[in-house]
């Protein structure tokens, strides 16, 4: 009996231990390493140095392993450099980075929309890239100060369900959307990133007090909150929404998932140029403390490179931002998508956005 | 009673054998539990830190929207209904299971266990596909409600088989009608296990996001996920999660007045307490119908569909899926241990004394338990990258972040098997020349082990379950069967998430079915 009766001392003891890390976590901050010096607003201090490869490098992903993982294997295979990669979803990966601030082992992050890498820019824990990165995607398409570069394109579309409405009677613009005819029967997630994105363009386009008022109209007219895009699908899916605003390519996962015989929606691209339109990206930034971190370097130049364009076009349904890379079959051009009246340069107010949202009553 | 009378017997009497008076605990004591609390406070540390970086306008500038004033209500509405119902019924369930003598009694126990090793989300989802038009205030309480309710019932239930029912049958006769006697008699001996679990629930209720996320109602934690993720606003967030800390409080201090200290009559006998009228029994088996049903086979049943109609189920990678279920248990096992650990100088403290620090330290660890994954896990990156950077993103941190976010669970557990110790076995141990900790060691310990059990085994399923935390947490590369199943969810994957989510609420029922208290019915009818 007395190893039995000595296993609770032990772990008692390993209670005070565990303890004592809490005890000194509140008592004694200033055993922290010293805070780095505070980064400008913008891109981190560049550090004098060439960059050099260790063959390893970590990459936090808010795009999804099913996703990325393949791509991400075939860099390691093409180049050698081994890469763990911690996914999560990119609110929370951005949340989790600026919490790590300088500390972070992440050389790389790999987001699903531009908002999330403007916070880290705005936060400073982005190298600017040399100019053959951020060159090598068009203007509107990439962070105008190089912090960040473009990686795929997400339109804007409308689901809708086949059984409920036709196609040649739905609304083709933001503000047929909000009609009493579709009054309870449009679907939306103000949370998520790409819909704030279109507000935004809304709101660079017609006024701050024409967005306001469409926002009060969705919201008066009954439209139906939902978490994400996915559950807006799965709404419209089910023959529980009519329609509901999202980005085009879950619905190609959801036709690869099941099989486009048991699936009732299908996609509508609004007119061209209307904010309900718009074109959002996906993107990449290099993360301060790996700023002399080759791999990382090389890792962001294969994003852009032709295999991981095609590897897009193919595999995710998303349009290709590289100049020379064709689009999805079956989409409609990235450039007939585009607006003649918005630079997306300007989508990066999100903040007012979501300030404007939250004044609604939609955040 | 008989006493022996410590002073007597045992020269070096440190007073910390008798409940009797109000004796202080020793100092070493005190320390232990202080640091368990320090460990406990950890997300509320980082929560003032990033809300004193607001000037203090700000923060009232953020509580004067009238959008944070409806998270609010929704989430003590939500709260308040779920954790009120769940004790009734909770209560009714137990009396049903201990008393009714259903002919299929062993089945019932382990049904009523189950709804606990069910994902909230994995509930709302299930519903969802068999019933899409799902959303707001009254699905979220009757789902929580459900998978909550184990929280209460169990414990009751567990309490009532270590109760006589004399005094209910001697009320009976005294002329009291059924209800009056069992309120009168029988009630105020269960109100303490009731009471700790409401509390359990309300706090469940209150951090709870995939739910509500799933069926649109917007309580706090919604806002306070919107605030991370989509305005990447940490300061707004840490101010709604105070909000959270606040409710706990209240919630903390009213389970505190509501629990009277009782002395419990014990005893066992085969007939606990009289029997019941067949129209009772009726009733009280569709009670105790209602959770299974409701948390656990609607919610597979649904999820069953999904899996058919997928066209592309994948070839099941066997494993990957063996290898997130040895992390899933892995850790469920050191976090249960970890947190008990945590709780227990606390629970003990709790349990022996009755001085106002042994309240207080009581109260203030569950103060944290109101919190959503994401705001402990996020707390745990912050303080874990600076101060200890090496243990960072392992599984040491990891199971410490489970720890922190589930000791609550077993705070309540240990605290009332250690009160069910009587304070005359240590005084005989005393007496026969042990020390005070090897009393406690040799006595209090051994026999308080399965009210123990009990708190291990309610963290071991929550962390089985869990997500957010493990997300931002989580060695790079380790997957357990939670964040297996939130990456093929994400992507609408569902056919290749169905393994994920059979074996999860398997693993998670293993554990459930231990709580059920199916061993302790078996010892009642040998």
């Amino acid at each position: 009996m007395p190893r039995l009766l000595t296993r609770p001392l032990v772990a008692l003891a390993t209670a005070s231990l565990m303890a004592l890390a809490g005890c000194a976590a509140a008592d004694q901050p200033a055993l922290a390493p010293a805070p780095a010096p505070t980064p400008e607003e913008g891109s981190a201090e560049a550090i004098e140095g060439t960059p050099e490869s260790d063959g390893f490098l970590v990459v936090y992903s808010g795009r999804n392993e099913a996703l990325v993982q393949p791509l991400i294997d075939i860099f390691t295979e093409q180049t050698g450099i081994e890469v763990e990669v911690r996914y999560g979803n990119t609110g929370e990966m951005a949340a989790l980075l600026l919490e790590e601030g300088d500390a972070t082992q992440a050389g790389v992050f790999l987001s699903q929309d531009a908002g999330a890498l403007g916070a880290l820019t705005k936060a400073g824990l982005f190298v600017t890239l040399p100019d053959d990165i951020s060159g090598a995607v068009a203007q509107g398409f990439t962070s105008t100060d190089g912090s960040w570069v473009g990686v795929t394109g997400r339109a804007r579309v409308l689901v809708y369900d086949t059984e409920e409405v036709a196609e040649d009677e739905l609304p083709k613009t933001s503000n047929e959307i909000v009609s009493p005819e579709w009054s309870g029967q449009v679907g939306f997630a103000p949370t998520n990133a790409s819909f704030q994105s279109a507000v935004t363009a809304y709101r660079v386009m017609e006024g701050e007090g024409a967005a306001e008022s469409w926002l009060t109209a969705l919201k008066t007219n009954n439209a139906q909150i939902y978490e994400n895009n996915g559950a807006i699908l799965e709404a419209v899916e089910s023959g529980q929404l009519t329609m509901g605003l999202t980005n085009h390519y879950y619905w190609y996962r959801m036709v690869a998932e099941r099989g486009i015989e048991n699936v009732n929606s299908r996609l509508f691209f609004p007119e061209a140029g209307d904010p309900s339109a718009i074109v959002n990206v996906t993107g990449v930034g290099i993360l301060s403390p790996a700023q002399l971190d080759q791999d990382a370097y090389d890792f962001v130049r294969f994003m852009i490179s032709a295999d991981a364009q095609n590897y897009f076009v193919q595999e995710t349904s998303e349009y290709p931002l590289v100049a020379g890379i064709a689009a999805p079959e079956g989409l409609p051009s990235l450039e007939s998508l585009l607006s003649p009246t918005l630079d997306l340069s300007d989508l990066d107010d999100l903040a007012a956005t979501q300030e404007l949202l939250q004044r609604v009553g939609l955040l | 009673m008989t006493t022996i009378t410590p002073s007597v017997t045992t020269p070096d009497n440190t007073g910390a054998v008798t409940v009797v008076g109000r004796p202080k605990p020793p100092a070493w004591w005190v320390g232990l539990g202080v640091l368990s609390l320090f460990a406990a406070a950890v997300p509320l540390v980082y929560l003032v830190v990033r809300v004193g970086e607001l000037p203090f306008q700000g923060i009232l500038d953020i509580l004067a929207r009238p959008r944070v004033g409806q998270l609010l209500w929704n989430t003590v509405g939500l709260g308040f209904a779920v954790s009120v119902t769940a004790v009734v019924m909770g209560v009714l369930i137990a009396i049903a299971l201990t008393r009714a003598e259903f002919t299929v009694n062993r089945f019932w126990l382990v049904a009523s266990a189950l709804p606990l090793a069910v994902p909230s989300y994995l509930a709302s989802y299930g519903w969802l596909v068999v019933w899409p038009s799902l959303s707001g205030f009254w699905p979220s309480f009757i789902l929580l409600t459900a998978v909550t309710v184990p929280y209460v019932a169990l414990p009751v239930a567990a309490r009532m088989r270590g109760l006589a029912g004399d005094h209910e049958k001697v009320a009976r006769t005294l002329g009291l009608g059924p209800i009056a006697a069992f309120y009168r008699s029988t009630w105020p001996q269960l109100r303490p296990a009731a009471l700790a679990g409401g509390l359990l629930v309300f706090l469940y209720t209150i951090s709870d996001f995939g739910l509500v996320a799933m069926l649109r109602f917007q309580t706090l934690t919604w806002g306070i996920n919107a605030a991370y993720s989509a305005a990447f606003d940490r300061s707004q967030a840490a101010v709604l999660a105070l909000l959270l800390v606040v409710l706990a409080l209240i919630a903390v201090l009213g389970e505190r007045r509501a629990r009277a200290v009782t002395d419990v009559s014990r005893g066992r006998s085969k007939h606990l307490g009289p029997p019941l009228a067949p129209a009772y029994r009726r009733v009280l088996l569709t009670v105790v119908a209602l959770p299974p049903m409701i948390g656990v086979v609607v919610p597979l049943a649904g999820m069953s569909v999904r899996l058919f109609r997928a066209d592309t189920i994948r070839q099941v990678d066997v494993a990957r899926l063996a290898e997130a279920t040895g992390w899933t248990v892995l850790v469920a096992l050191l976090a249960a241990v970890a947190a008990v650990l945590l709780a227990l100088p606390i629970a003990a403290l709790a349990a022996r004394f009755r001085t106002g620090t042994a309240r207080l330290l009581e109260s203030a660890a569950y103060l944290s338990h109101g919190l959503p994954g994401i705001v402990v896990g996020l707390s745990l990156v912050f303080l874990g990258i600076r101060l200890v950077p090496a243990l960072y993103q392992t599984t040491i941190l990891l199971v410490f972040a489970y720890a922190v976010l589930f000791m609550s669970k077993a705070l309540g557990t240990t605290r009332s098997a250690i009160e069910g110790v009587s304070p005359d076995l240590i005084r005989v141990a005393r007496s026969l020349g042990q020390s005070a900790f090897g009393a406690w060691r040799r006595v209090t310990l051994p026999l308080a082990m399965p009210g123990i059990a009990i708190g291990a085994l309610l963290v071991a399923i929550a962390t089985m379950k869990e997500l957010p935390a493990t997300l931002l947490l989580r060695p790079t590369g380790m997957n357990t069967l939670a964040t297996e199943l939130w990456t093929r969810t994400v992507i609408l994957e569902y056919g290749a998430a169905a393994p994920y989510a059979a074996v999860l609420v398997a693993v998670a029922a293993i554990p459930a079915m231990l709580l059920s208290g199916i061993r302790a019915e078996k010892e009642v009818q040998r």
